[in-house]
């Protein structure tokens, strides 16, 4: 087959690219070869546009091992243990087949966290849907989690946290971001960079077939109408075959036979030859006969571009083939040796013995393309003029049960209640509270990690809701009393080809920078999702964050449930009443503009790190950090949680009750203390400048905002757990 | 006490099977599916997880593993064999408990903590506990208990029913029911009582920190009784 500029372009290439390729190679690729650079230069693996960008965030801390680069990023926990960790977009497949995209998307990510020799101790999930009132919502939404379940059950890895949204931005482009976090003794991490000449590579895991062909090509462009023609390029899971890779490589790898190992993730076979080689500065010779196929008469192109599940690459020391193969026959799964380490610094790939492909490995990875994309920034919108007198008509119980029942505040148990969060038996939050938290298994250390975005504030202001998400990351460790470390991002955007989406995704990075320079808060891995587009409509720009924090000793950790009657209520942080935003003005006054509240990036670490040393002290008996829907939906949850009521203090701000209650003004935390350790509290919070407001106390059965609002725990449940169980089984 | 756990292809609550074992005083051996001879010991556990992948039928495959012929063996010898969750399945699948395990009723994974109603404490498993009404936690997909109507007559007339899903006081209502099963069944015996299969994990309630304790007296309980 001639190639040309038409079949390039039929590969998602441009035409320059083309070019380009012609140029490096210095003659017209074949077919394979133009399969490989296809795969290699899509923006899903080459992070054409965003590489100029990402360089700018904080990798390095004093906890971190291993920074972006690799499968997952690794944090020091001490005592010679290691967290791997890494979140992974799986939008597309996953709007074209919910329940095999969203369970590849977990079977992948895990994969990255037990490459690197660490077992999986703990899942999450980030997904977004769009509006309920879409009439694809509900089936996307019932499938996506039959998938994440699906898969990280049958694995046996507990979902301990997760995220949901509904906004009618995602009613053609849902986001389903699966992160992972691993346990590892640190000398026994593993990497992908390939070393020494002539070292066997040896393929293991299940057969390749021609699914998931261009998954990566697919999710580096926008949808249009004829998007379910696309169901090709979703691949298939299969967990139980991914359960038994796992058993098998850590078996491996408990010896010291691996050199180098790489799953095959996006761009299969391709991506992950050339990553270990390109990483070791080798070349690598494949003999595609001897790759395990799972159907007859695969061509060299569907081999190398196919992204069938549950395989992964080693670079074995020469001698340990017998070893290694014995282990991967106990489990049933096969091993072959395809090839071997070069010194050429090329891939070259053999078949039916003819070479058909011989590409420099520099041309597909240092030389491709990097573009420094046009983009528009976004201005700080005017705020907004809420009339005094729309607010004193509104009903404070009638508020409540809208904003408790709204879609993406109502309770998730009916999603997280499909996940086994308890398998491994050291999860000790569960998912609703703050963060997930694990045991480090078998000792006094335990894990939290959350996962958090705020599309609505990214919208509006980029650069604040950057700064804002990485903030509430920070504040959700903090409230169950864990020292935060460190962060994974999953960037989720528009078209970067269009100004205005470029320009959200370039202030939002902005703004994670600032915040994790700020908060010594690292990123140490990540991934970037373009084109998260319909024809010319964007999503809001949503970049979700994965925090991870380390709690000493895990009998100290917090939750957010009230712990006992007459127990005294003060709020940590200064409430301003900004309302812009805000759930309450969005959904209840219908108002869209004006600007997210402001991040304040000194309060924000005083006062966590004050609150992280009253739990220190012992001090503190419950906390929650509040967010969205403001102080009411806080102490609302927390009253939820504990079955006990609460009653405010009379309000004495100049603000009006319901700016009080409902503004989501940032920083700021809510804490239980027992009334004889007032003193001690708030001397501490003194010393450190801390503003703190007393909000009220612990009582039976009733929330008690004022003498004409009062509302039964019964009541504000009911408001908070009907409405997603209503909309599933509507 | 000797106790073996046997390991199956996706096996996954194997470890936190050993982990609970050995907490109470097992001495506790792994026991690979592929192997021949059952150690000698006092206790065989079928742990839970998704034994080949649930693939044919959940349980099936594994029921036909090489080392289930002597786990067969030792219960049809009186030895105790308890399977949990996915070890019930396979039990089911081998015949030594009656019935089957079918998918939920609402057709989803459920994990959370159920109240189970002791119904016989004639047998080495709940003989001297004393609590009626257990906290504990279920994990699955297909735990809908189901046997025909003759079954059930042989089953009640045996005694062989081990626990039904209840509330806090022990009463077994429908809407205490969480996947549909035959009269609320959670766990039920063989006629000898020495082999049980339950769907409710005690292994993953052993200490304050977890979804509570329950579990912790099970086993304190069991171990006891095996003395």
């Amino acid at each position: 087959m001639e190639i040309n500029e038409k079949i390039a372009i039929d590969h998602g290439l441009k035409k320059d690219e083309f070019k380009k390729i012609c140029e490096l190679l210095k003659r017209t690729p074949n077919i394979t070869e133009l399969g490989i650079f296809s795969a290699m230069w899509n923006e899903h693996c080459s992070y054409k546009s965003s590489r100029l960008h990402l360089k700018k965030l904080p990798t390095k801390g004093k906890r971190v091992i291993q920074g972006p680069g690799e499968n997952a990023g690794v944090i020091d926990i001490d005592d010679g243990d290691a967290i791997v960790f890494k979140i992974e977009s799986h939008n597309h497949p996953s709007f074209i087949e919910p329940y095999q995209g969203a369970a590849t998307g977990v079977g992948g990510i895990m994969r990255d966290v037990f490459t690197m020799g660490a077992r999986p101790i703990a899942n999450l999930n980030s997904i977004h849907f769009g509006s309920p009132q879409n009439k694809k919502t509900k089936n996307l939404l019932r499938g996506v989690v039959h998938g994440i379940g699906g898969y990280g059950n049958c694995m046996g890895i507990p979902t301990v946290a997760g995220q949901t949204s509904f906004d009618s931005s995602y009613n053609g482009n849902i986001l389903v971001n699966a992160m992972t976090l691993g346990l590892v003794k640190k000398d026994k991490i593993f990497y992908s960079k390939a070393a020494g000449l002539d070292k066997p590579v040896i393929y293991v895991g299940s057969k390749t077939g021609r699914d998931g062909i261009h998954g990566a090509s697919m999710a580096s462009a926008s949808f249009d109408e004829k998007i379910e023609e696309k169901k090709p390029t979703v691949q298939v899971g299969d967990p139980f075959t991914e359960k038994l890779l796992l058993e098998a490589c850590l078996e491996l790898m408990s010896g010291d036979s691996v050199i180098a190992i790489q799953d095959m993730g996006a761009a299969g076979l391709t991506s992950s030859s050339i990553e270990m080689a390109s990483k070791g500065n080798l070349g690598i010779e494949i003999n595609l006969n001897k790759v395990p196929c799972r159907e007859s008469k695969m061509t060299p192109y569907e081999i190398m571009l196919s992204e069938s599940q549950e395989r992964m690459l080693i670079v074995l020391e020469n001698g340990k083939e017998d070893l290694a193969k014995k282990i991967f026959d106990k489990w049933n799964l096969d091993f072959a040796i395809i090839g071997k380490t070069t010194n050429t610094k090329n891939i070259e790939l053999y078949f039916d013995n003819k070479q058909v492909a011989k590409i420099p490995i520099n041309t597909l990875v240092e030389n491709s393309p990097m573009y420094d994309r046009k983009w528009k920034k976004t201005k700080l919108p005017k705020k907004n003029k809420i009339k005094k007198e729309t607010l004193t008509k509104l009903n404070i119980k009638d508020l409540l049960k809208k904003i408790l029942s709204h879609p993406n505040i109502s309770s998730k148990e009916w999603i997280w209640q499909q996940y086994d969060h308890t398998v491994m038996g050291d999860t000790i939050q569960k998912p609703g509270g703050d963060s997930g938290v694990v045991r480090v298994h078998g000792t006094n250390k335990a894990v939290a990690t959350t996962v958090d975005s705020s599309a609505v504030y990214c919208w509006a202001h980029p650069l604040t809701g950057g700064k804002q998400v990485v903030c509430e990351s920070w504040r959700n460790l903090i409230s169950v009393g864990a020292t935060p470390i460190a962060i994974t991002n999953c960037l989720n955007f528009g078209s970067p080809e269009n100004e205005d989406n470029m320009g959200e995704f370039v202030e939002c990075v902005e703004g994670i920078r600032e915040a994790c320079e700020y908060l010594k808060f690292p990123v140490v891995s990540g991934n970037v999702s373009f084109y998260n587009q319909t024809k010319e409509v964007g999503i809001k720009p949503t970049p979700a964050i994965g925090g991870v924090g380390l709690i000493k000793d895990y009998n100290q950790m917090i939750t957010m449930d009230f712990k006992e009657i007459n127990n005294l209520v003060l709020i940590i942080g200064k409430t301003e009443g900004h309302l812009d935003q805000s759930l309450f003005a969005r959904s209840i006054l219908d108002e869209k503009n004006g600007p997210p509240p402001e991040i304040n990036l000194f309060n924000e670490k005083n006062n966590g790190e004050t609150l992280l040393q009253l739990i220190d002290n012992n001090l503190i008996k419950s906390a929650h950090d509040i967010s969205l829907g403001g102080i009411a939906t806080a102490i609302s949850k927390m009253c939820i949680k504990s079955n006990k009521g609460f009653e405010f203090n009379k309000m004495n701000h100049l603000m009006s009750e319901i700016e009080y209650l409902f503004s989501e003004d940032q920083g700021r935390y809510i804490i239980e203390i027992n009334p004889k350790n007032f003193k001690k509290v708030t001397e501490i919070l003194e010393k450190n400048s801390v503003h703190f407001d007393e909000l009220g106390k612990i009582i039976d059965n009733f929330m008690i905002v004022n003498q004409m609002t009062k509302v039964t725990i019964d009541e504000l449940k009911s408001y908070n757990k009907n409405w997603l169980d209503n909309y599933m089984s509507s | 006490m000797k106790s073996s756990v046997i390991t199956f292809p996706g096996s996954n609550c194997d470890r936190d099977m050993d982990v609970a074992l050995k907490k109470f005083g097992f001495n506790n051996q792994m026991v690979w599916h592929n192997d021949n001879e059952l150690p000698k010991g006092d206790l065989v556990i079928l742990p839970g997880g998704f034994s080949y992948g649930d693939y044919l039928r959940c349980g099936s495959v594994a029921s036909k593993s090489k080392i289930m012929k002597s786990v067969i063996d030792f219960a049809n010898s009186g030895g105790l064999v308890m399977g949990i969750c996915n070890g019930f399945q396979i039990l089911v699948e081998t015949g030594l408990v009656p019935g089957v395990l079918l998918r939920n009723k609402y057709l989803e994974f459920i994990c959370k903590n159920v109240f189970v109603k002791i119904d016989n404490k004639d047998n080495p498993y709940f003989k001297n506990l004393d609590k009626e009404v257990l906290e504990l936690h279920i994990a699955h997909n297909e735990g809908n208990y189901f046997c025909t109507n003759d079954q059930l007559k042989e089953i009640e007339d045996n005694n062989q029913i081990a626990i039904y899903y209840s509330n806090e006081k022990g009463q077994t209502y429908e809407k205490d029911n969480p996947n549909g099963s035959t009269k609320n069944i959670a766990g039920i015996f063989n006629k000898r009582k020495n082999v049980l299969g339950m769907m409710p994990h005690p292994e993953r309630m052993i200490d304050k920190y977890l979804s509570g304790e329950d579990g912790s007296l099970f086993f304190k309980n069991l171990i006891k009784n095996i003395k």
